[in-house]
């Protein structure tokens, strides 16, 4: 269910996004969804790939400093107010999300929210109990 | 003018014998009174009445910094603490400080030193000094003032800082004379300025200063922006303070008080003792010190001598600016910085030692410190907030370790340079040699 996201530590310069890019693409991973968060100095790239395994091993030899975290995906409607009534259950329960981003689904009028949460676990119950579809991790790797 | 005349312009070998004899005595005390002395000597097979000559102390052993620390506290102190009057401390901090000593006669040479000095740049008793050198454990501003006492001049004690109130001050009260450090004085002057005080009409006299790194044309800029002249004083915390060197009108290098500090240049690789006119470590004994006497201290600085009577008509040996270090110390802001303590202060962050650079720049008149830290496994997190934290605790401890703060930049793993054999820590950009 959780899916693993790599995360990638980065100095805020020109170009500093390119050389990774370039190790996925020669290392044939494919990049599902991305987030960057930056700093006036340095930032981290956050990457959904179809094979994270893969895509660590190839940045890691290429001296990429690489953590692999856990996030989940819920499907959303992909109409008007569709994000609010996902953030406002997660919200009325006391969670505290450390990030999120979102991507519109192949499937008609849905979009996939990424979420990321201290606690994980208590995310996904509270989501469960809520009726919230949480997207299998292999559904986003191949979507 | 001189302070000591007969001391100051004494013939070079009548100075010798002087120094000799001093010389005889001081190892003859640290032999019986100091056991580290007695312990290094008797290993190697020297005794007090080895020395004959001058060049005989070539037959003792070096002391370090190292070996200082070793002794801390008082492990060098010749005589009971009841004699010491007065106890200072070295600004860096490498482990353990280094401690000195002062008997009450220590103190009155010190401040002979100082008088020298003061009188070699032209103060006197009708001066106002005032002293931004810090008053505490460092030596800079006791050593100015107890001199400024044996001359007659009234000091203004107003130590480093509050700027804007040193301007207010030195207008008010007149001084005619100041002492700082070359880059504090140049941001004393743009502040000044800003506030619409020319320093050039503040009727300043002489201007001292010391205790970091500067150049001829850092010389120069003080001596345009106040509108006098800057002399140059050298002098560490081992061997007592400031004072063991200190330019005259001349200013073409810092007379050193040769009958209370006995300098010679050695090779730093090698250790052999280098003649006069060329350039070396310095080595400093105390010739005339009652609480600690050093006797053969690396100062790691490097310099050169020169024993030819200077145009102002003393014979005193005169060392040319510090050119350098024969380690990797640094001064910023005043404050020794080694990159041992750098080192130290990220290892208490992560588990493992990262890789670091240090950038010393000065992009207006005062120094900026920068570290730039690869970032490793376990210092990495996803979120941004915590690489902030990381960021903070990072600059938290150097600045716990060193006394400095400094800017803290991580890197990407592997994108500073390596070395083989000696790391090259340290980028120095403020072209001070």
């Amino acid at each position: 269910m959780k899916i693993k996201q790599l995360s990638i530590f980065l100095q805020n310069k020109m170009g500093s996004l390119a050389k990774p890019l370039e190790v996925l693409t020669v290392a044939d991973v494919n990049i599902r969804a991305m987030c960057m968060a930056d700093t006036s100095e340095f930032g981290i790239l956050r990457l959904v790939v179809d094979d994270p395994i893969k895509g660590k091993e190839a940045l890691e030899e290429n001296n990429f400093l690489v953590k692999l975290t856990d996030i989940i995906g819920v499907e959303m409607n992909d109409v008007p107010g569709g994000l609010t009534s996902v953030l406002d259950v997660i919200k009325d329960n006391l969670i505290d999300l450390e990030y999120l981003y979102a991507f519109s689904h192949n499937k008609e009028d849905k979009a996939i929210l990424l979420l990321h949460a201290e606690d994980i676990d208590k995310l996904i119950d509270v989501l469960s109990k809520n009726n919230i579809p949480i997207v299998s991790a292999e559904e986003v790797y191949t979507l | 003018m001189y302070w000591n005349e007969e001391i100051e312009t004494m013939p070079r070998q009548d100075l010798e014998e002087l120094q000799l004899k001093k010389l005889q005595a001081t190892v003859k005390r640290a032999f019986e009174k100091i056991p580290y002395y007695n312990k290094r000597y008797s290993e190697i097979g020297v005794y007090p009445e080895d020395i004959e000559t001058l060049k005989d102390i070539e037959k003792l052993p070096f002391i370090t910094k190292d070996d200082l620390r070793e002794s801390y506290p008082f492990g060098l102190f010749a005589v009971d603490i009841k004699e010491i009057k007065e106890l200072h401390s070295s600004s860096g901090t490498t482990g353990k400080p280094v401690v000195s000593g002062y008997t009450e006669k220590d103190l009155d040479t010190w401040a002979e030193t100082i008088a020298r000095g003061l009188t070699m740049m032209g103060i006197g008793e009708d001066d106002i000094l005032q002293n931004t050198h810090g008053y505490g454990m460092f030596t800079g501003g006791f050593g100015v003032h107890y001199g400024s006492h044996k001359v007659g001049a009234a000091i203004i004690p107003i130590s480093t800082g509050q700027t804007k109130r040193q301007i207010e001050i030195m207008k008010d009260f007149g001084a005619t004379g100041l002492i700082f450090t070359p880059s504090y004085g140049i941001h004393l002057a743009e502040v000044a300025l800003e506030d619409g005080v020319d320093p050039k009409e503040l009727g300043i006299k002489a201007i001292g200063f010391g205790a970091e790194g500067w150049t001829e044309e850092i010389r120069q800029r003080v001596e345009e922006l106040f509108g006098c002249k800057a002399y140059n004083i050298y002098g560490l915390t081992e061997l007592m303070g400031p004072g063991v060197g200190v330019e005259c009108c001349a200013q073409k290098g810092l007379h050193i008080a040769e009958d209370i500090y006995y300098p010679e240049i050695i090779n730093p690789n090698t250790q052999e003792v280098l003649g006069g006119d060329t350039p070396g470590e310095l080595v400093l004994t105390n010739l005339e010190r009652e609480g600690m006497p050093i006797i053969r201290f690396r100062t790691k600085d490097l310099t050169k001598l020169t024993y030819e009577k200077c145009e102002c008509g003393r014979t005193h040996a005169r060392m040319s600016r510090i050119t350098g270090r024969s380690d990797d110390m640094i001064k910023v802001k005043g404050v020794a910085v080694f990159p041992s303590q750098i080192e130290k202060a990220l290892l208490k962050i992560g588990d493992a030692e990262p890789h670091y650079m240090i950038i010393v720049t000065r992009p207006g008149t005062l120094d900026e410190i920068e570290i730039k830290v690869e970032v490793s496994q376990d210092i990495f997190f996803d979120g941004v907030k915590d690489m902030m934290d990381v960021q903070t605790k990072i600059a938290k401890s150097i600045e716990n370790e060193t006394g400095i703060r400094v800017k803290v930049t991580l890197v990407e793993p592997k994108t500073l340079p390596r070395f083989e054999g000696k790391a090259k820590r340290v980028i120095d950009k403020r072209n001070l040699h």
